[in-house]
């Protein structure tokens, strides 16, 4: 250090306007947004705990609040499950050829009308599928029942179309979308040269996509997978519409006895809801929110780890 | 095994775009050709054109005839990927496959191919092709780990295992070395060296010293004037391209006069 002439001047910081204007405001959007996350999981435990300890005419003639909750986490996730299952992979099809298999001129329009199933509002899913899908399915269902009754999923009996089943696929339909768009973004982003690497070892192009498309874009179609659970998760008006709801625990897809969902149970119960019964309604809004957002942060896991391996 | 391929008047196009016309040689079996030329002049399209991964392209498509072992290669009875498993190809950057390991990376042709293989049978297979490509000695502890942990110029050489593990008749290379450094090159050039007593072997390069130290003929490709198609100038041995060429524009781009 001794040789040292001059001592090298730390580089002074230059403070600019339009960054400090606009640092604060992504700062300021960024704090807004937990703010509003923050508010919401406060008020639902506010307003829920008074629920624990809610019995009998309070939680709706059950005998405690678990009792009354448990039904319909079962048929929230039920229904989205069945959704996902559904919508999938018809969604990862769906994306494949916008991004592999059509023509650019025929994969456009495509694209363009499966972002429109987005736009449409979902009590017009709800319409559709309680006046529409429900009546048309009751003879598959009845079909069902007498040739798969054995399997319990098909137990029957085949009495109305408004099934967990009908919502569930009333749900994938609305889910499709997203998990499309989004499966169709990473599918077109896997490199050129893998592909051609594929194909000039003389893959077909179903190989091709197999060997480089898949294992490039599979973090991303599990992503997509939970952002469309997490739809399915809180759909509302359509469930609320479709589904003829008695609120018990039942793998039985196809009778007129089905579990309820918890956002669909909210919508219909909260108008003539009054005392302790709100607060069991928001306690069952709080499950339904740390069940969003563990899905949310499983997905972004699952991703992050299938994004170091590849 | 090696076969030599006739191309007659072949025309390329990107569409309604005419990329390379007129282009007519013959590639002899068991010997390196290579390809110079500037860029944009089709030396890289021509080869493409030569396992049909041209057509890959949307739009893209070719006239006239390739023909190799006696085949036309754009017959309409052909199937492309069958062209692709006999004409195996080398790309400029390596690629191999991210998510597969050494020992997959090299079987992946195979697996295409025939979908059962014994566990000795693809040892066997891995083996021998990473001892052409020059690579055994230095993978053969690690053939489990992802092909992506190579350094560029063994992927490289993994890339060309990967290849020759399905016994093609003959191997594209386009532009092999121009992302590798010297001491990487130079252990390409001598595996091309080793091929060609089993492969026919057809080389694009910008390189004109490498074209000179591992090819056997040379053609010379340039574009007539900008926005017109790329042609063939001049085929000819590569003793005599480099030394007496037939045509002045050759010799001109070769002493780096242009280009």
């Amino acid at each position: 250090m001794s040789t040292t002439t001059t001592a090298p001047s730390a580089p002074t910081a230059v403070s600019r306007r339009g960054d400090s204007v606009f640092a604060g405001l992504a700062t300021g959007a960024g704090l807004l947004i937990m703010l509003a996350l923050a508010g919401v999981a406060i008020f639902l435990i506010i307003e829920g705990i008074p629920a624990i300890s809610a019995s009998g005419e309070q939680a709706y003639g059950k005998d405690n609040i678990v009792v009354y909750v448990w039904p319909l986490l079962f048929g929230t996730l039920l229904a989205a499950v069945i959704a996902l299952l559904i919508a999938t992979p018809l969604a990862v099809g769906v994306a494949l050829v916008i991004s592999h298999y059509a023509p650019r001129r025929v994969a456009r329009p495509i694209g363009y009308l499966i972002d429109l199933l987005a736009a449409v509002p979902s009590v017009v899913y709800g319409l559709w599928g309680r006046a529409v899908l429900a009546p048309a399915i009751l003879p598959v269902y009845a079909w069902l029942a007498d040739h798969l009754g054995w399997l319990p999923f098909f137990d029957g009996p085949a009495r109305t179309g408004r099934t967990i089943l009908t919502a569930a696929i009333v749900l994938a339909v609305m889910a499709l979308p997203i998990i499309t768009a989004i499966c169709r973004e990473v599918f077109l982003q896997t490199p050129r040269i893998h592909e051609e690497a594929a194909l000039a070892l003389g893959a077909t192009r179903w190989e091709m996509i197999r060997m480089t498309v898949f294992p490039y874009a599979r973090s991303g179609v599990i992503s997509a997978v939970m952002l469309g659970l997490g739809r399915a998760l809180g759909e509302t008006m359509a469930v609320a519409m479709v589904l003829s709801a008695s609120g018990l625990v039942t793998i039985n897809l196809i009778s007129a006895e089905n579990p309820s969902t918890i956002a669909a149970n909210i919508a219909l119960n909260f108008g003539n809801a009054s005392g302790t019964k709100v607060n069991v309604l928001i306690f069952s809004g709080l499950v339904l929110f740390v069940v969003s957002f563990a899905v949310n942060f499983l997905g972004r896991w699952i991703a992050a780890r299938g994004q170091v391996k590849a | 095994m090696a076969t030599s391929i006739d191309i007659s008047d072949l025309n390329i196009y990107y569409g309604d775009f005419l990329a390379v016309e007129g282009v007519g040689m013959t590639i002899r079996a068991r010997s390196v050709t290579a390809f110079i030329g500037p860029s944009g002049c089709g030396k890289s399209t021509f080869l493409r054109s030569l396992n049909r991964m041209h057509e890959v392209i949307p739009g893209a498509r070719v006239e006239g005839k390739v023909v190799v072992d006696g085949q036309s290669l754009y017959d309409p009875s052909v199937d492309p990927v069958a062209v692709r498993r006999q004409i195996g190809m080398v790309f400029q950057r390596p690629n191999p496959f991210p998510t597969m390991s050494i020992y997959e990376n090299v079987l992946a042709g195979n697996r295409l191919n025939s979908k059962r293989m014994k566990k000795a049978e693809a040892d066997d297979i891995v083996e021998r092709s990473l001892r052409g490509a020059n690579l055994w000695t230095e993978v053969k502890d690690r053939l489990g780990k992802p092909g992506m942990g190579l350094s560029g110029g063994q992927q490289q050489r993994l890339c060309i295992a990967r290849a020759i593990a399905v016994e093609p008749q003959v191997l594209l290379m386009d532009e092999p070395c121009s992302a590798l450094d010297p001491i990487s090159t130079a252990a390409i050039e001598d595996l091309i060296h080793e091929l060609k007593s089993d492969y026919t072997i057809v080389i694009v390069t910008h390189n004109m010293q490498q074209a000179a130290r591992v090819s056997d003929d040379t053609g010379f490709f340039n574009l007539k004037a900008a926005g017109e198609p790329g042609h063939l100038v001049e085929f000819n041995a590569t003793s005599k391209v480099f030394s007496n060429p037939d045509d002045p524009s050759t010799e001109a781009y070769i002493s780096g006069r242009f280009g």
